[in-house]
């Protein structure tokens, strides 16, 4: 009981330790991919090629004078972005990391926790995560922040119904809630993607909207709301806002590479890779390159794409996805009473 | 340990639930009401409930709370414009609490005589349990309530239009 207790403790600070990691170097990754695709050469002062540029902003965003403005409730002025780094931690827990590690005969799971209602427990955690921009927003007493604040929580819970839907047919083909099953279901080359694309081209809309991330960024639009909802923030408690963001990238990459991209599978590795550990890290080794790939996919859109407009993104919310993934299962319940998958 | 949480979250859920009618500020009431909603989350996990749970999350935490924080930030009520109830009003207000009260504690006076909870399948509210129940058994009700919810949506949908033509 102990000893289970302690190996999952380690496996939290390890996947606590490596989102953190992650979204530190993101923002560097998103500062040299900006310089890649504008022809510039992005930050490289600190350390070899920048390396180290994450560490100094850090520094820089504890240094720096905190200001909470007088009438602001103190309280929740904390708490919003409190809320918005500890709801976008919590998703890792139940995302497979890898299959599961044998030492001295024990089998140690690389994921965290494997509940049977994983992708039910990472949509309630989505829902959750509004209140942090909404608490902050409110809480920052200024009519900016509380437009950025609406425009977010607005934006969030509309892309969160597509969300569902676009999951709802996912979960026919797979059968399953469980994140750990639909991981292990694409063994080989049966990843998702195949049998899903249109669910998977709404999911990964979706997703750009719900980390707020260009072109859904409406709730930070400078042009218009001077900083959106983290305009009276400063310091460290800006820094979590920020951080947060990336970190939400870091995790909807690992979501999306799990759900449709086969997760830590990978056709042909055990062809080449006999030893079972060695195949196990490998798996969380091509888990990670495809989450590299997506969030450099999320940076590539970013630096390319120009923002929408609030009801343009309105109306491709509720008139084009919506009906779309409500299609989308239609199709697959068709398509699985044909095949004879269900009768 | 489970009647340790059981204690804790049932302390959290009416300590919660009676700020939300304590607390002047509206905001931090809706605030109280989240956390009375995840309290309640916790107990239906202690039954094993963990469909229910995630779901009563989703849809009371994630939704309706966000569309009512939205309203509530929007009217930015504060004292000054705040409708002012008459006695009357508060008096009939009391009644009609204490009279749910009653009712309340009339239906709950009935649960001594259910069957003790080891006659029960603990599994009951697992999905896949939960599934079979609700599109077997009481697939008629479930298919009716997903009508009325349809109703609902056409209405507010038809109350929302600004010009009906």
């Amino acid at each position: 009981m102990l000893s289970y207790i302690i190996y999952k403790a380690i496996l939290v600070v390890i996947v606590f330790s490596i989102t953190l990691v992650a979204a530190m170097y993101s923002t560097y990754a998103e500062r040299k991919i900006a310089g890649f695709l504008q022809d510039r050469l992005g930050p490289n002062r600190a350390g070899p090629f920048g390396i180290l540029q994450p560490v100094a902003d850090g520094v820089k965003m504890f240094m720096k004078e905190e200001m909470i403005p007088n009438v602001s409730n103190k309280f929740l002025f904390i708490l919003g972005p409190s809320v918005a780094m500890f709801t976008s931690l919590m998703t890792g827990a139940v995302i497979p990391w890898g299959t599961s590690l044998t030492i001295a005969g024990h089998q140690y799971s690389l994921q965290v926790a494997d509940v049977n209602i994983g992708i039910l427990y990472l949509l309630g955690v989505t829902s959750v995560g509004v209140y942090g921009i909404m608490i902050g927003g409110w809480a920052s007493n200024n009519k900016f922040a509380l437009l950025g604040a609406l425009r977010a929580s607005s934006q969030m819970i509309s892309y969160e119904v597509a969300l569902g839907l676009s999951i709802i047919a996912l979960i026919m083909t797979t059968g399953t809630l469980s994140i750990g099953e639909i991981a292990a279901q694409q063994h080989g080359w049966h990843w998702n993607i195949l049998y899903q694309p249109l669910g998977f081209l709404i999911f990964i809309i979706c997703a750009f909207a719900e980390t707020n991330r260009a072109p859904f960024d409406l709730p930070e639009c400078e042009s218009e709301l001077i900083g959106g909802y983290h305009t009276e923030y400063s310091s460290m408690k800006l820094g979590f806002y920020l951080f947060a963001e990336y970190t939400n990238m870091f995790i909807s990459s690992a979501v999306i590479a799990t759900l449709y991209f086969g997760g830590y599978n990978m056709p042909l590795l055990g062809r080449f890779v006999h030893d079972p550990n060695a195949l196990v890290l490998l798996g969380t080794f091509f888990l990670f390159c495809k989450i590299c790939f997506f969030i450099f996919l999320f940076m590539w859109v970013r630096w390319t794409l120009p923002r929408f407009r609030y009801d343009q993104l309105m109306n491709l919310g509720w008139k084009g996805l919506i009906p779309l993934a409500i299609l989308n299962i239609a199709i697959t319940g068709i398509v699985m009473w044909i095949t004879g998958k269900i009768n | 340990m489970t009647i340790y949480l059981f204690y804790f979250l049932s302390f959290l859920a009416i300590l919660c639930g009676l700020m939300v009618v304590l607390e002047k500020n509206p905001v931090h009431s809706v605030l109280y009401l989240i956390i009375t909603f995840f309290a309640i989350a916790g107990h239906y996990i202690l039954l094993n409930a963990q469909f229910l749970a995630v779901v009563h999350v989703i849809v009371y935490a994630g939704a309706i709370m966000v569309l009512f924080l939205f309203v509530i930030m929007l009217l930015n009520l504060n004292k000054e414009t705040e409708p002012h109830k008459t006695n009357l009003v508060k008096f009939a207000a009391v009644i009609s609490a204490g009279l749910l009260l009653v009712v309340l504690v009339a239906a709950l006076r009935g649960t001594e005589s259910l069957p003790s909870p080891s006659t029960i399948n603990a599994d009951m509210g697992l999905v896949k349990n939960l599934g079979k129940v609700l599109f077997n058994q009481f697939l008629l009700p479930f298919e009716t309530a997903s009508l009325l919810f349809l109703a609902a949506m056409v209405g507010a949908v038809m109350l929302g239009k600004r010009d009906i033509k």
